[in-house]
């Protein structure tokens, strides 16, 4: 199993997911520059956190439109798993893989601290066998408040696609609480706001993120 | 020749506005008590050669917007040539 992670100008989590696939899980994982394309033999690919383009024009808005995002579209379309962390998330929502849009959060604060999710819906790659767990680690966004119109978010939550809920109501007045959702044809697209990769060994406080990691190493 | 094309991106109705709220609770506080609502959007120039036809050039400029300009999930435009 093998992970590409990309890295656009701007992303800052990509050594920390890079680190948590090929040390703490001890699997091959490999930098994809935003310049160049997917590489062949990948199995997933990461979209990591981070500023990307500096957050210009809206968050993810740009990254959209760099090369290996074509790549990454189809790689997504074929069905093979594709997750999108935070700025991730934006990205993938801006490109269209996933439905609606990350807006600013309703207290105009970026917000750094640990949530606690509740794993939802349908299984997905990222979540075997998570279903209806709670799971602690931080987000740290200014721009993590989900929203869709009321049809799309009725539909995700009909097709089992809301993945991720904060417990105890949203940190960043996100609709109907959601932290993170899934799409594409086979359930292999994921995206979500919190970080699991700063959540991914004990020693650093929690390990709750490296379930994610493992299901989808699995 | 060079021309100007102004193109205004503004919130769906509907969508909250949480900078708009914070600045019009501002406009109040400095005793601005006529100011009901306040809504925040973007203003952007786009400078284009004038080569095309108008209806050719609101033409690309609607296809700069849907692609890139605004997020039509959230985002309404209006283009000014």
């Amino acid at each position: 199993m093998k992970i590409g992670i990309v890295t656009f100008p701007g992303s800052n989590c990509d050594h920390d997911v890079y680190h948590v696939v090929k040390h703490a899980c001890g699997a091959p994982a490999e930098y994809v520059w935003h310049k160049d394309r997917l590489p062949a033999g990948l199995d997933a690919v990461i979209l990591p956190g981070g500023f990307s383009y500096g957050d210009y024009l809206r968050c993810g808005a740009l990254a959209r439109f760099s090369p290996v995002m074509e790549d990454v579209v189809e790689f997504a379309k074929q069905g093979r798993p594709v997750l999108g962390i935070c700025n991730g998330f934006q990205i993938l929502c801006e490109s269209g893989l996933l439905p609606g849009v990350l807006m600013r959060n309703a207290s105009l604060k970026f917000i750094c601290r640990d949530v606690t999710l509740r794993v939802e819906g349908g299984e997905t790659p990222l979540t075997r066998g998570l279903a209806g767990q709670t799971l602690t680690m931080p987000v740290a966004h200014a721009e993590g408040n989900y929203f869709a119109d009321a049809e799309t978010l009725d539909r995700l939550e009909g097709e089992g696609s809301v993945l991720f809920r904060y417990v105890g109501g949203a940190p960043n007045g996100a609709a109907r609480d959601i932290a993170g959702i899934c799409g594409g044809p086979r359930r292999n697209v994921v995206g979500l706001m919190p970080h699991p990769e700063r959540a991914a060994e004990a020693i650093l406080g929690r390990d709750d993120g490296r379930r994610l990691f493992e299901s989808l190493l699995s | 020749m060079a021309k100007k094309a102004r193109v205004y991106v503004t919130l769906k109705r509907g969508v909250l506005d949480p900078q708009g709220s914070a600045v019009n609770r501002a406009l109040h506080a400095m005793g601005y008590g006529e100011v009901s609502d306040v809504r925040l959007g973007k203003y952007i120039e786009v400078t284009i050669d004038e080569k095309a036809p108008e209806a050719e050039e609101r033409r690309r400029l609607e296809e700069m917007c849907k692609k890139l300009l605004a997020n039509t999930v959230i985002e309404d435009f209006r283009i000014e040539l």
